[in-house]
């Protein structure tokens, strides 16, 4: 395998994908991450000097519309949706003392 | 004449007519999916009663003249990663197993002003994540062909669910194949817009980019009706196009002289089942015979794709599913310390191992370091292979190949080698990446009895050139059903 991933990659993409992995998962994902990477380098194999990156297939413009509310009012229905809810609000664990 | 054995516009016509009714359809289809759940698994949610209610509701309305649409009254399967008002919506994850949307995805709307009547949610791969509908959290789907193989995916619970006889036809999504593989190996038709046809609104999004929803049917002529009523531009989807082209059913046409097809030779390499290429090939023929050019060209950059497209997918999927974080809804892990920890420990829990794997590697090509040498790189490569879709669309009208390389593997041969099911979408893949519209139509059986699709791809916005191409071959075809 071309790509090592170390177990120090596999912490830091952990902290920015927000998932706690367990010790296996960690070494299955290295070895996954890491063959998936030596796949993806297929495409250094192309010259892509001078092309532009295509994130959308079709040349649009922005969109833009009036900013005025059209549904409503829908806390009530939206809120029951939330794991935990006081007061017309979410609630969310403490995040300082 | 069977209920069940009428298409969906058969059926509105048999409803509108008033030989049938909407309730009848609906318990038709509710006692097949009561003869057949236990083996197929296609549905996650069917709220029985509900339903019922609606179908009767329908008809009342058929009655007094307030609902004429195309689709009046027929039952109708969506994949349970589009929003239904009031009704569970999982996308086949624990994260969002108790999920109830408070409205209702544009293109589910615009099927009920047809006058569809919605039975419940399909299985699919978890968050569309799949080739085989066995990442779900709520079990795998089968193949009604034969129960040891599976349906393929990600919409493999509306393929089956249509091939079965348990809806009259479903809605998909397709981010790298998803409608058009699952319609191949379930033998259906399976249609994937150009992107921006169909609103995405209230599509939960996996590769925003690259997700189109589209259709699941029996037929050709069942895509082009329910085409043109979920076709239609959405201001709540910025990426929704105006089309002035959507008569869709115009297109339903048996005739293909003078059409100019290309078989691209990359397409009919290594890989390929044997039975799956002489079965392509033999429809190409037969086409050729009604008058269509046929040819062989070189497409190019088709071994790129896969490698593009899970770059690009998986960065789109990192940043779609940061949503699902315990506050606004769906699971909430029980026990944490602090906000953080509450984070990481329900998206822990309530992913499965695919959609991590998938976040895992979009983080990674999206961080500090790594963005240009991957997702920059691949989006660069993007653009080559679109330009390869522009070159081959100036000779040709459509392109004919293969869906997948094989019919339908058996349960449990895939999920042990991610990077091998990745492979199986070489043929679908590419076509999301330079946004074109596909179809996937049924072509013969292998020796297992399993079907084989064959692939319509043409150039962006030319989906009446697909329908017409499929409808032609149906003709030649005949009847393709499971035989029960």
């Amino acid at each position: 395998m071309a790509n090592i991933i170390t177990d120090e990659t596999i912490d830091y993409v952990g902290i920015l994908a927000k998932l706690e992995l367990s010790d296996e998962e960690k070494e299955q994902a290295k070895k996954d991450m890491g063959s998936m990477l030596d796949y993806i380098d297929k495409l250094g194999e192309l010259d892509t000097t001078g092309i532009e990156p295509m994130s959308h297939v079709f040349p649009v413009q922005n969109v833009f519309r009036e900013d005025v509310v059209t549904n409503g009012d829908e806390s009530e229905k939206t809120l029951k949706n939330a794991p935990g809810e006081k007061d017309n609000m979410f609630m969310v664990p403490k995040t300082f003392d | 004449m069977d209920i069940l054995s009428y298409s969906a516009v058969e059926l509105a016509a048999a409803i509108k007519e008033g030989k049938v009714t909407a309730t009848e359809a609906m318990e038709a289809v509710l006692a097949r999916i009561d003869e057949k759940e236990k083996d197929i698994n296609a549905y996650v949610t069917i709220d029985r009663e509900a339903v019922l209610k609606a179908a009767k509701a329908a008809q009342e309305k058929i009655n007094a003249g307030e609902l004429t649409g195309p689709l009046a009254g027929v039952p109708v399967a969506i994949k349970d990663n589009m929003c239904t008002e009031g009704m569970l919506t999982t996308c086949s994850s624990k994260i969002l197993g108790n999920f109830i949307p408070t409205f209702s995805a544009e293109a589910v709307i615009n099927l009920e002003k047809a006058g569809a009547v919605i039975i419940g949610k399909t299985n699919m791969d978890e968050f569309a994540m799949g080739s085989t509908t066995e990442t779900s959290a709520y079990g795998v789907t089968r193949n009604p062909w034969n129960t040891e193989h599976v349906p393929g995916g990600s919409s493999g619970g509306s393929a089956a669910a249509v091939a079965a006889g348990e809806c009259f036809f479903a809605l998909g999504s397709d981010t790298g194949g998803s409608i058009r593989q699952p319609a191949s190996f379930c033998g259906v038709v399976g249609l994937k817009p150009t992107y921006g046809t169909v609103s995405r609104y209230g599509l939960v999004a996996y590769g925003s980019s690259l997700d189109q929803i589209g259709p699941l049917t029996k037929d050709v002529t069942d895509c082009a009706v329910v085409m043109e009523v979920i076709a239609t531009q959405d201001a709540k989807d910025s990426t929704s196009v105006k089309r002035e082209d959507t008569d869709f059913t115009s297109a339903l046409v048996a005739d293909v002289k003078g059409m100019k097809i290309g078989i691209p030779r990359d397409y009919f390499g290594e890989g390929l089942d044997a039975e799956v290429k002489d079965a392509v090939l033999a429809a190409a023929k037969a086409l050729e015979e009604k008058g269509a050019v046929v040819e062989e060209f070189d497409l190019s950059l088709v071994e790129y794709a896969i490698p593009t497209y899970y770059t690009i997918a998986a960065a789109e999927a990192s940043s779609n599913l940061e949503r699902f974080d315990g506050i606004k809804y769906g699971y909430r892990t029980e026990n944490f310390e602090g906000l953080h920890n509450m984070y990481k420990k329900t998206r822990s829990e309530g992913f499965g191992a695919e959609v991590k794997r998938r976040i895992m590697l979009g983080s990674f090509v999206l961080s500090s370091g790594y963005y240009d040498a991957y997702y920059l790189k691949a989006l660069k490569v993007k653009a080559m292979i679109k330009k390869a879709f522009d070159e081959a669309f100036a000779k040709y009208d459509l392109i004919l190949g293969p869906v997948a390389p094989t019919t339908a593997p058996k349960l449990g041969e895939s999920l042990s080698d991610p990077l091998k099911m990745y492979l199986g979408d070489i043929y679908t893949i590419s076509v999301n990446l330079a946004g074109l519209p596909g179809i996937s139509v049924p072509c013969g059986k292998d020796s297992k009895g399993l079907p084989i699709g064959l692939q319509f791809i043409a150039d962006s916005f030319q989906e009446k050139k697909l329908i017409q191409a499929a409808y032609t071959y149906e003709k030649i075809r005949g009847d393709f059903k499971i035989e029960n």
